[in-house]
């Protein structure tokens, strides 16, 4: 393996994991503090990519697209936890799992229904879809790069929001001791419906920006879940920075492992991984206190 | 007399900052019911907990009938006769009372990998456990299933589960806990008849109880052990006294 | 005096076992007529999907035991179902070439080894997996063995050897200890006859020593040590047991199908096992049987109505969750005990 590749892999690698890391942000803040299993995640990252394409193709603009997939997440996010799944926050994780997996088959339909069973394409926006060369030999694609830096932007955000803010604050304490926190005025109701439509709207940027990259089709989502699930577990569930460093990588062992290894092995690579992890913590690399 | 049954020497438990054990000693002899008792938050189900074995000692040796049980699970302990009652209520709600019981029976009569007779059913499980039942006076709820036991009830099963194992040594946290006078008294009256039969360190805030039962008494007070002796001796303490009472008491 | 108590409580007990067992019986033995009744009527395919009914029906009694009577939800057992039906799969494949299987292993397409092959491998693989998703509970275990499940799905899709994606056709005449058992109705009968020991095993196992520490375990882990009983190992035989016949369900599914592919291993098939036991009622052994059942019509009749049939489907789901905490056999008995209610005033 050159130096070059070695580099551009290792690119790929951390602008996957920065991806990943989009999608688990969203889960293990819903399971940490609401102490809910959402697989309908999946579907809320599909969700922004077929908005996002639909809106990109119908106005041309890359931007608009951006953002309608990115609002349209939220907002389905937002809708699925005030119909329906507000009532399972107390249930067990048995109908929780059962609920998102009847809600995952519904959305299948019916993203089939509006949009046909052949996949959507993404335009790539123009500025971004030029190289440069990051290194010596290796000229690097901006929109890869530029998804890799946003991603990043979008973390050290959302941990200084997380544990230096006034709104963390009501976060975690919302999750630590839901009462104590409703007594002291916080709005738990409207505390978890937002962190719901947060975790949604960051699943979605995942989605618009993974867009252009592949198809955009009827259970994209499905790899991805199981990949957030996986750092959301290996990470320690709650731990925003477990599953930041977990998604890092596992993002960048996966891409090393697809180009080096033979296919059935690149691809039990992860979980064989996750095993090894579990096997010495079984809580997870990082596990929070409390 | 010789050895005593349980010795606990320096045992130490920190949780981060707080050092909620603080080189505890104490000794129970065989056949003796020795009392622990101290104000709230002084770290009486700690040390229950650390002599079970839910939780592990920082520093410290607990012997154990000879043995040096510091590093064993919880589940060895109770299986070398170690018995523990936890202060919140924990049976099996959804099984009948008698499987409650039949399953302590069970537990110490080696492991349970036998698959194709009924537990509840086999006459060498069923009959300790009636007869357990019938000895802490739940003899007639045999059938019922246990989520419509009352609360004095349910303090009595968890009674029957420890003693049914057969132990060696019970640890009785608070088993007086949330009780009113008539389920108390009835408590008090079969702990005494478990006095005969076993040796007891009994966790309990009912005063009555522990003067009526016991046959030492040591105070914990924020995690040590401020005094400790005959129950008399106890009652006179003036340490004690300001301890519950404050310096004006 | 005390004989005549046992005795007459004896009697009470079998009067109770009846009225438990009746149901069961009478479920069975309407199976047992399915041959009988579709060749009269003319309808022979069904004999066809009531064996998918019975196979599916085995996987979900054996994914209800650690579910309804353990307290663990798996989200593997349609990965370890794909196990079991891969390995008559592939040794039916490698007889047919005349290949050896790993340069020693002669292929077969007799049931009466392959079968329980599938049985013993699956069983190891749930043991590995078990040892690692056992230690964490919960939550944690759905997410794990949610894993575990598509690294399995995955591998079989890396495997062109036996088809990938495409899948892998049985095309040897399978047999079974001699006669053949591609031939329709006796594999009916050798399936309903599988479910049935299966029913018999699990509802004794629930009763005895080893499910009554696995139930208390669901209950209350606590309380468990605390008499002395370490809950880990009693959970790893479960899952091992569990898996195992998930897996023999698994090659007599391939059996049937005559084909297999990773599809009938996804997740999606896991949420499906999890979702018979849970419409049947997990508190009752023979539950999935019924939840097998009625999905399998259920997802016939809307497929019959309409190519967007998952969208219903999933709203059923949705409002089954909702609504009903027993699943359909508890909703049917709080019914029937409504009804007796009201008939004796």
């Amino acid at each position: 393996m050159t130096v070059a590749l070695f580099v551009e892999q290792l690119m790929n690698g951390v602008q996957f994991g920065v991806t990943l890391f989009l999608m688990s942000a969203g889960l293990t803040l819903v399971f940490g503090i609401m102490n809910m299993i959402n697989l309908t995640h999946g579907t809320i990252y599909m969700a922004g990519a077929f908005v996002a394409a639909t809106v990109a193709h119908a106005t041309g603009s890359f931007l608009l697209g951006l953002v309608s997939g990115v609002s349209g997440a939220a907002l389905l996010g937002l809708g699925l936890e005030a119909v329906i799944l507000r009532r399972f926050y107390a249930r067990s994780h048995l109908d929780q799992v059962l609920v998102t997996f009847g809600l995952i088959l519904v959305f299948s339909d019916l993203f089939r229904m509006i949009w046909g069973p052949v996949a959507l394409s993404m335009p790539m926006p123009q500025a971004l879809s030029g190289f440069v060369a990051i290194f010596p030999g290796v000229d690097y694609p901006v929109y890869r790069l530029v998804i890799l830096l946003a991603g990043l932007a979008v973390a050290v955000a959302l941990y200084f929001l997380v544990s230096h803010s006034r709104a963390g604050m009501w976060v975690r304490a919302g999750s630590s001791d839901r009462q104590t926190a409703q007594a002291l005025g916080v709005n738990v109701r409207l505390l978890f419906g937002g962190v719901f439509a947060v975790g949604s709207a960051f699943a979605g940027l995942a989605g618009v920006m993974a867009a252009p990259l592949t198809a955009v089709q009827i259970g994209m989502g499905d790899p991805v879940l199981i990949l957030a699930l996986v750092v959301t577990v290996v990470g320690g569930v709650g731990s925003i920075r477990g599953a930041f460093l977990a998604a890092l990588m596992i993002g960048i062992i996966d891409t090393f492992g697809r180009v080096l290894l033979p296919a059935a092995l690149g691809s039990m690579l992860i979980f064989i991984l996750m095993a090894v992890i579990l096997a010495l913590r079984p809580r997870g690399l990082f596990v929070v206190h409390g | 007399m010789g050895e005593p049954l349980l010795a606990v020497r320096n045992l130490v438990k920190r949780f981060g900052g707080v050092t909620a054990t603080n080189h505890v000693s104490l000794d129970v002899l065989q056949g003796q019911t020795h009392a622990l008792i101290g104000p709230n938050g002084a770290g009486k189900t700690t040390l229950i907990s650390l002599l079970q074995g839910e939780r592990q000692a920082d520093e410290g040796v607990i012997h154990f009938n000879g043995v040096n049980i510091t590093r064993c699970a919880a589940h060895q302990r109770a299986q070398l006769g170690l018995s523990r009652s936890f202060q919140i209520t924990s049976v099996f709600i959804g099984l009948s009372v008698l499987e409650n019981v039949v399953l302590a029976v069970q537990a110490r009569s080696g492991h349970s990998f036998r698959f194709w007779e009924a537990a509840s059913r086999a006459e060498e499980l069923r009959a300790p456990a009636l007869d357990t039942l019938r000895l802490i006076g739940l003899g007639d709820r045999a059938e019922t299933v246990t989520s419509n036991l009352s609360y004095g009830e349910l303090r009595q099963l968890e009674l029957a589960m420890v003693i049914a194992t057969r132990p060696r040594l019970l640890l009785l946290d608070e088993p007086m806990a949330g009780m009113g006078r008539q389920d108390g008294l009835r408590i008090t009256s079969i702990l005494r008849d478990l006095k005969q039969s076993f040796t007891i360190l009994l966790v309990e805030h009912d005063m009555t109880a522990v003067f009526a039962l016991a046959d030492k008494v040591s105070v914990l007070v924020a995690g040590e052990v401020l005094a400790s002796g005959a129950p008399s001796e106890i009652r006179a303490d003036q340490r004690v006294r300001t301890a519950y009472l404050g310096s004006c008491g | 005096m005390d004989n005549a108590i046992a005795s007459s409580n004896l009697g009470i007990e079998n009067a109770a076992n009846f009225r438990r067992l009746w149901p069961v019986c009478a479920l069975l033995l309407l199976l047992a007529l399915v041959p009988v009744i579709s060749t009269l009527i003319g309808a022979p395919f069904l004999i066809r999907v009531f064996t998918r009914v019975i196979t599916f029906a085995i996987a979900a009694v054996a994914l209800n035991l650690v579910v309804g009577f353990g307290g663990l939800i798996s989200m593997l057992h349609a990965g370890l179902f794909g196990i079991g039906a891969y390995v008559v799969g592939i040794l039916a494949q490698h007889d047919f070439n005349n290949e050896l299987l790993f340069h020693f292993l002669p292929g077969t397409s007799d049931l009466a080894i392959a079968l329980p092959a599938a049985f013993i491998i699956t069983m190891l693989a749930s043991a590995i997996f078990g040892i690692i998703s056992l230690r964490t509970s919960g939550a944690y275990f759905i997410m794990i063995t949610l894993a575990f499940n598509q690294m399995l799905y995955y591998f079989f899709v890396s495997l062109q050897k036996y088809g990938g994606d495409d899948g892998l056709q049985v095309l040897s005449a399978t047999t079974i200890a001699g006669f053949d058992s591609t031939s329709r109705i006796p594999f009916y009968y050798i399936c309903l006859a599988i479910l049935t020991f299966t029913l018999l095993f699990v509802s004794r196992l629930v009763e005895s020593r080893f499910g009554l520490v696995l139930r208390a375990s669901s209950q209350n882990e606590r309380r468990v040590i605390a008499i002395g009983i370490s809950p880990l190992r009693y959970k790893l035989v479960a899952f091992m047991i569990s898996g195992a016949i998930a897996g023999l369900a698994g090659g007599l599914w391939t059996n049937g199908q005559q084909f297999v592919s990773p599809a009938d291993m996804s997740w999606i098939r896991s949420g499906d096992f999890v979702l018979m036991a849970v419409l049947g009622g997990t508190s009752f052994v023979a539950g999935p049987v019924v939840g097998a059942a009625a999905f399998l019509l259920i997802e016939f009749t809307f497929a019959l109505w309409t190519t967007y049939w998952q969208l219903p489907f999933g709203l059923l789901i949705v409002f089954v969750v909702v609504a009903l905490k027993h699943g359909l056999v508890g909703a049917g008995r709080d019914a029937l005990a409504k009804l007796r209610w009201k008939q004796h005033g």
